[in-house]
């Protein structure tokens, strides 16, 4: 019997052992580092978790390693898909070249949820202030004010069946500011920490004193297998940070690891299946190699990316031959030949955007869009959001083009209304091959209630960066990407054919003052404005209920007899 | 009397046409005191737009206006100067048809006082004559026509002018009498912006006196004619806004322009009491202080109309009067309205006690204004308290402008029924106070 009773459980913990390897979740880590073509160097790390299980449907209660605060937000809320990406710094595209994830300043927040969810604006707001917990960022003050839902410029990057943009929103905080209160719980959501793997090199003293960082977690479905019947969830976070070679790398052109980070790599993360380092060794000049790579890579890989081809210098840090000669990987990247200006190639399709204008009581909006591919003409779709308090004036909307009108294909425009929602403005703009477009737009500044300030109200208010999106055509042909197979880096944005890629980029936010009233007046404008209002009414009352009367010589007041007496006193006649 | 006129109207055309070429056309039409968030040129446009790409111009916070706007601008967009110099001249037109019927009926009026021996016997140099009257429709179509309230009004195109043209006709009708066009025109002004559904009262009285009907409760001739009246303009009110509802298929224009006037969400500065003081107010409070100052322009009309049921014109000139102070988006336009009144008061002047100082406190701060508009948006070296203060003395001034007529008013009729030359029990000369 109790024999009988032992072998059942212990089958039964096979049983489990065995379904509980099916659910484990699969990890991927990489670091891509890009030299920039000025001589700054990006590092995009990647940390990739992909599991098999259904979080809608089941009830799961296991979670090694997809971290269980997202797990259950996504279950609980019935979130289809999460994007969040908090940003420091601009991404400066015409010097830098497309950014592999672009994010705008601030705190930038979309979703997709599933159709079953009753009131989507409800589960958008406890989805923004779970987060906010989550990731000790202001993400509670997402409200009505800055959320849009944009009909063309997000579709779902996941696995869906229907893309019906009410289940969408979208919500950008361009004030908000990053910082180690928020990378440090990003990073606990690493399936490592910090403590192994890539994610030891993310130190926040040296992440912070950069040009440019931003972390983001993205969660989609993807499919499970090529047939697509069964979804996973994958989630990815994503770290980007740019070392300005100046004031990082101390001006010389030389870096490495210990230079960027002051750590170096010990060991891959042992939960994960795959760590890998990436270095874009890419010549530019066919002939002369730009760059030498030390210590040896274990392998190079090719690859097509945003149109260009590109070489990789591959460190596998589960491979053995890595570690066998030190401790520690300290990748050191040298310049062969310093770099040719006229290598510097341009984007091809980069943006800017400016507020112009003098004085509190109107300004104009442009945003200027370059197409710098030499024949060949595609559209863009821009995304525009303004505060409320920006009264866009749509009638004054000009799009010109190498000195023509440009109208464009599809507008869609949802006006503000005050102290609800914001402006939206979409519109699909054909862009013509080697041109700059001009979009500009005018606006009047309103003046608020002075609860309304921010704290320091001259510093201006932020106006988010606005988003382009196209499908830019590469020179080179580009076939699918197989997800698991392929370097992280080359596939978030699922392409839909091997012509074009996607890019996503995103313009400066704008810094824009209002009028203010005085903060210190609030009493004594009450008291001044209810004087002038009882100045009338007081002039009103007397003149309707008074009536004009004949002067009677009155006995006089009490002034009037006391001065009689003392006169009878000195024996002058009285008044 | 025709051609003096004419002559007015072709000086005023000239004046507009001139500014519309030149370059103060832009700026003037930029100036808050000009435009407001209800009646100014780039919000008709803005809407005109939003409703070319499909969407309902009441979807935003932009557009204020009625649809009858809408209408009217859909076709005449091309011709808007035209357009808005036109409505001037019917508005000095009308104020002058007005006024020569005004006149008349005061001569006739006055006469039958005179026969009746309800005048004291010294109060000849009081008594107005024909000739003396001859010349006010004249001054009055000039006073509105050439106030540069008004030319700034125009050339700024804001749509003020079409609510004044309406009020105008409004007067016109029912000096003449006719219940059933003052009905409409007092539906369609209350349609346009609101307030002036307080000249109900001074118009009900106006016709009442003009049909002979006594002003007491217990009359039925009384009852029946203010029902007639009622009924009259609820109705064309009711016409006209389910005219409206069939123009864009939607309610939406309601708490876009009623809520928005009696809400007052927008605060941006003019020349009123209520933008800063709604910058400056405690949350809290908002609620209240919006209703006590939207009480505060309908309260007067009560009183007014007790003290003034002899004199119903005078009071319709004291409620527009308080119509364009105490507005919630008040602009020089409205100030025009009833400043053009004020030539027929000219008999009044010798009772006004403070015209010199009010008239010079009225004229130096429409100067300074945009100057200290300029100082506040552009050079920053001032800031919103110094337009504020601006504000607070144009109001004062216009509101004991407005007190002082009355008074003066007032004090001709006491003189009128007890002599110019008082004295007292004992023979000695007295003095008049209001007691």
């Amino acid at each position: 019997m109790l024999a009988a009773g032992l072998v059942l459980v212990l089958a039964l913990a096979a049983g489990q052992g065995q379904e509980q390897g099916a659910v484990r979740g699969v990890l991927r880590e990489e670091l891509l580092l890009q030299p920039l073509p000025v001589g700054d160097v990006a590092a995009v790390f990647q940390f990739r978790t992909r599991w098999d299980a259904d979080l809608q449907r089941g009830a799961v209660s296991h979670y090694r390693l997809f971290p269980k605060a997202l797990g259950q937000l996504v279950a609980a809320h019935g979130v289809r898909e999460l994007h969040l990406a908090l940003t420091q710094g601009f991404w400066r595209t015409q010097s830098w070249g497309q950014p592999p994830l672009g994010a705008p300043a601030g705190a930038e927040l979309w979703a997709w949820f599933q159709d079953s969810v009753p009131d989507v604006d409800k589960a958008w707001k406890e989805v923004s202030n779970i987060l906010s917990g989550i990731f000790c960022a202001s993400l509670n003050f997402i409200d009505s004010t800055n959320t849009v839902i944009p009909t063309a410029s997000f579709k779902p990057l996941g696995t869906t069946n229907g893309t019906d943009h009410r289940l969408l929103r979208y919500a950008v905080l361009p004030r908000e500011v990053v910082c180690t209160e928020n990378l440090t719980p990003w990073k606990k959501l690493l399936p490592c920490g910090s403590k192994a793997g890539l994610a030891v090199l993310l130190k926040a003293e040296r992440l912070f004193h950069s040009s440019y960082h931003s972390q983001a977690v993205h969660i989609r479905p993807i499919c499970r297998d090529a047939s697509c019947l069964t979804v996973s969830w994958e989630l990815r976070q994503t770290l980007t940070v740019v070392f300005d070679s100046f004031t990082s790398i101390q001006g010389k052109k030389d870096w490495s690891l210990f230079k960027m980070f002051s750590r170096t790599l010990t060991d891959a993360c042992p939960l994960a299946s795959e760590s890998k380092v990436y270095v874009d060794i890419s010549p530019k000049n066919k002939e002369k190699e730009l760059l030498e790579v030390t210590p040896t890579p274990t392998s190079v890989h090719e690859a097509i990316v945003q149109g260009d081809k590109r070489t990789y210098a591959v460190y596998d840090l589960l491979s053995p031959l890595l570690f066998n000669a030190s401790r520690s990987l300290n990748v050191q990247l040298k310049w062969k030949r310093p770099q040719d200006s006229s290598e510097l190639s341009t984007p091809v399709l980069h943006a800017q955007r400016y507020v112009s204008g003098y004085g509190l009581q109107t300004g104009e909006i442009s945003t200027l869009i370059h197409n710098t591919h030499p024949y060949r003409a595609f559209p863009v779709l821009l995304l525009e959001t303004v505060p409320w308090y920006l009264r866009l004036y749509v009638h004054t909307l000009t799009i010109i083009t190498k000195g023509k009108e440009n109208k464009p294909s599809y507008i869609h425009y949802e006006p503000a209304q005050d102290r609800q929602r914001p402006h939206l403005l979409e519109m699909l703009i054909q862009l013509p091959a080697n041109s700059a477009t001009k979009i500009s737009i005018q606006f009047e500044r309103a003046l608020l209630k002075w609860t309304e300030y921010p704290p320091d109200p001259n510093h201006g208010f932020y106006v988010s960066s606005s988003v382009l999106s196209a499908l830019v055509p590469s020179v080179i042909a580009m076939k699918d990407v197989d997800v698991e197979e392929s370097p992280l880096f080359a596939s978030l944005f699922p392409s839909s054919d091997g012509s074009s890629y996607f890019v996503r980029l995103y313009t400066e936010p704008l810094l824009v003052n209002l009028p203010t009233p005085d903060f210190s007046m609030p009493y004594n404008v009450i008291c001044l404005t209810c004087t002038v209002v009882a100045v009338c009414y007081g002039s009103f009352y007397n003149l309707l209920t008074r009536t004009f009367h004949v002067e009677e010589p009155g006995r006089g007041g009490l002034a009037k007899r006391l001065a009689n007496v003392i006169r009878r006193i000195r024996g002058v006649p009285p008044l | 009397m025709a051609a003096p006129l004419v002559l007015v109207v072709l000086v005023a055309v000239t004046v507009r046409a001139a500014l519309y070429r030149s370059s103060l056309a832009a700026f003037i039409s930029e100036r808050v005191e000009v435009a407001s968030p209800l009646n100014a040129w780039k919000r008709v446009v803005e809407g005109l737009a939003l409703l070319d790409l499909g969407i309902s111009p009441y979807s935003g916070a932009i557009f204020h206006e009625t649809p009858l706007i809408i209408y009217l601008f859909h076709f005449l967009i091309e011709y808007a100067e035209m357009v808005f110099m036109i409505t001037d001249i019917l508005t000095a037109v009308a104020l002058y048809l007005a006024i020569q019927d005004y006149n008349k009926v005061v001569f006739k009026k006055q006469k039958l006082l005179i026969e009746l021996d309800k005048y004291a016997p010294d109060v000849a140099e009081l008594i107005r004559t024909p000739m003396e009257m001859h010349y006010i429709p004249l001054k009055v179509a000039l006073f509105y026509l050439l106030n540069p309230y008004t030319v700034m009004s125009c050339v700024a195109k804001s749509t003020c002018a079409i609510n004044n043209t309406i009020i105008a006709f409004f007067i016109l009708a029912t000096i003449r009498g006719s219940a059933f066009l003052s009905a409409v025109f007092l539906a369609l002004a209350t349609y346009q912006s609101l307030y002036p559904i307080t000249l109900f009262a001074p118009a009900l009285l106006y016709l009442l006196q003009r049909q002979f009907i006594p002003i007491k409760p217990k009359s039925k001739s009384f009852w029946l004619y203010t029902v007639q009246y009622v009924a009259l303009y609820l109705c064309s009110l009711v016409v006209i806004i389910c005219l409206s509802f069939f123009l864009l298929n939607s309610w939406d224009f309601i708490p876009s322009v009623y809520g928005f006037i009696l809400s007052v969400p927008d605060l941006t500065p003019n020349i009123g009491l209520f933008w800063y003081f709604f910058a400056e107010m405690f949350e809290h409070f908002s609620l209240f202080f919006v209703c006590v100052f939207q009480i505060n322009v309908f309260f007067y009309t009560i009183p007014l109309a007790i003290k003034l049921k002899e004199h119903p014109v005078f009071f319709m000139f004291v409620q527009l009067a308080i119509i364009s102070i105490f507005k919630s988006y008040p602009t020089v336009g409205d100030v025009a309205l009833y400043m053009a009144f004020f030539p027929v008061w000219n008999h009044l002047y010798r009772f006004l006690r403070n015209i010199f100082i009010l008239s010079c406190l009225l004229i130096i701060c429409s100067l300074l204004f945009p100057v200290l508009w300029h100082l506040w948006i552009y050079a920053g070296s001032a800031n919103s308290n110094f337009y504020y203060a601006i504000t607070l003395t144009f109001n004062i001034g216009q509101i004991l402008l407005v007190s002082d007529y009355f008074y003066a008013f007032l004090r001709r009729e006491y003189y009128l029924t007890h002599g110019l030359h008082l004295t007292r029990q004992d023979g000695t000369e007295a003095m008049l106070v209001l007691k």
